[in-house]
C-alpha cells in the first residue's frame, strides 16, 4: 500500500475518472472517441480491482489475475472494434454515430 | 514522497482524462489518453505490482494506443475538429455524471473498510503460479479460456476488415486468369 495515502482518496479518484469516462461516452458523437472513453471507464474499474486487492487482502491475488483478464479482454474488444469501424468507413465514409444506419435492421 | 507523487498522478491522470474527452482535435485525444494510462502505470509501480504495470505499458500504452492511433489516421483527415454535442445535452450530461459521482463518494465514505497495513510484495513468479495451477482457487481454466477468445477475436478482426473489396479483387484475378 501507499505509505500516507488512504484506500478512500484512490477510490475517489477511480470514481472520478469512471464518470469522466461515463461523460465522454455519451457526449462524443464519434465512434472512435466512443470507443476511447470505453478504455476509460475499463482502466478506472482495473484500478479498483487492484486497489482493494492491495488495501483489504494483501495475501491473496485474485484481485490482480482479474485485472489481467480484464486487460486480455478490453484488448480483444479493442482490435475487433477498430476492425469494424475500418469496415464500415469503407462501406459508408464516415464514422460519425449519426450516419451509421446500416446495422439497424 | 508517495504521497506527493501520488497526488501529482492523480492530478495528471484527472486532467488528461477530461482533456482526453473535451478535446476537438481527435489526435490529441489520443495522446491524452495515453498520458492517463502511464498516470494509472505510475499508480501500479506505487503499489508494489511491478508486473502489472509493465502489462499496462506494453498492452495498452503500447498495443492499443498504438492501434487506436492508426484507425485514426486511417479514417481521417488530422486537421478535421471534431463535432461536439449541444450545450443543453452537455449540461445535462454533466449534472448526472456529477449525480452519480456524488451517490459513489456517499457510498464509498459511508463504507468501513477493513484496511490491512502491510508492505508486501508481489514477485511474478507469485502472479505465475497463481495464474497455471490446478488446486483450489487456481487460474488455470480462465487462463486456457482468454487464449481461445484472443485466438476468436484476432480470426475475427482480420475477417472483418478484410472487407468485400478484397475478395472481389482476387475474384476478378481469378476470372482473369482463368
Amino acid at each position: 500500500m501507499i505509505p500516507g495515502i488512504s484506500i478512500y482518496e484512490i477510490l475517489t479518484v477511480t470514481s472520478i475518472l469512471f464518470f469522466i469516462g461515463v461523460y465522454g461516452f455519451i457526449t462524443r458523437k464519434n465512434l472512435i472517441s466512443i470507443l476511447m472513453s470505453v478504455e476509460l471507464i475499463l482502466n478506472a474499474s482495473v484500478i479498483n480491482f487492484v486497489i482493494i486487492n492491495k488495501y483489504l487482502y494483501p495475501d491473496m491475488l485474485q484481485g490482480v489475475l482479474f485485472s489481467l483478464f480484464i486487460i486480455a479482454v478490453a484488448a480483444a474488444e479493442t482490435a475487433l472494434a477498430v476492425s469494424i469501424i475500418i469496415n464500415l468507413y469503407r462501406q459508408i465514409s464516415s464514422v460519425e454515430v449519426k450516419d451509421i444506419e446500416t446495422m439497424k435492421h | 514522497m508517495e504521497r506527493v507523487i501520488f497526488y501529482i498522478l492523480a492530478l495528471i491522470m484527472i486532467v488528461f482524462a477530461i482533456a482526453s474527452v473535451t478535446s476537438r482535435k481527435m489526435l490529441r485525444s489520443v495522446i491524452y489518453l495515453l498520458f492517463v494510462l502511464c498516470g494509472i502505470a505510475g499508480v501500479y509501480f506505487l503499489i508494489d505490482y511491478n508486473f502489472l504495470a509493465a502489462i499496462q505499458l506494453t498492452v495498452y500504452a503500447g498495443g492499443i494506443i498504438v492501434l487506436i492511433i492508426f484507425s485514426v489516421l486511417l479514417v481521417h483527415h488530422i486537421e478535421m475538429e471534431l463535432e461536439i454535442a449541444k450545450p443543453s445535452k452537455q449540461i445535462i450530461t454533466t449534472i448526472a455524471c456529477l449525480l452519480g459521482l456524488g451517490v459513489f463518494l456517499t457510498t464509498i465514505y459511508a463504507h468501513e473498510f477493513n484496511v490491512v497495513e502491510n508492505s508486501l510484495t508481489t514477485t511474478t513468479a507469485e502472479i505465475g503460479t497463481k495464474l497455471l495451477s490446478y488446486d483450489a482457487g487456481g487460474f488455470i481454466l480462465p487462463f486456457e479460456v482468454i487464449s481461445v477468445l484472443l485466438l476468436a477475436a484476432m480470426v475475427g478482426a482480420i475477417i472483418i476488415a478484410k472487407g468485400r473489396k478484397l475478395e472481389e479483387r482476387s475474384q476478378k484475378s481469378e476470372d482473369s486468369s482463368i
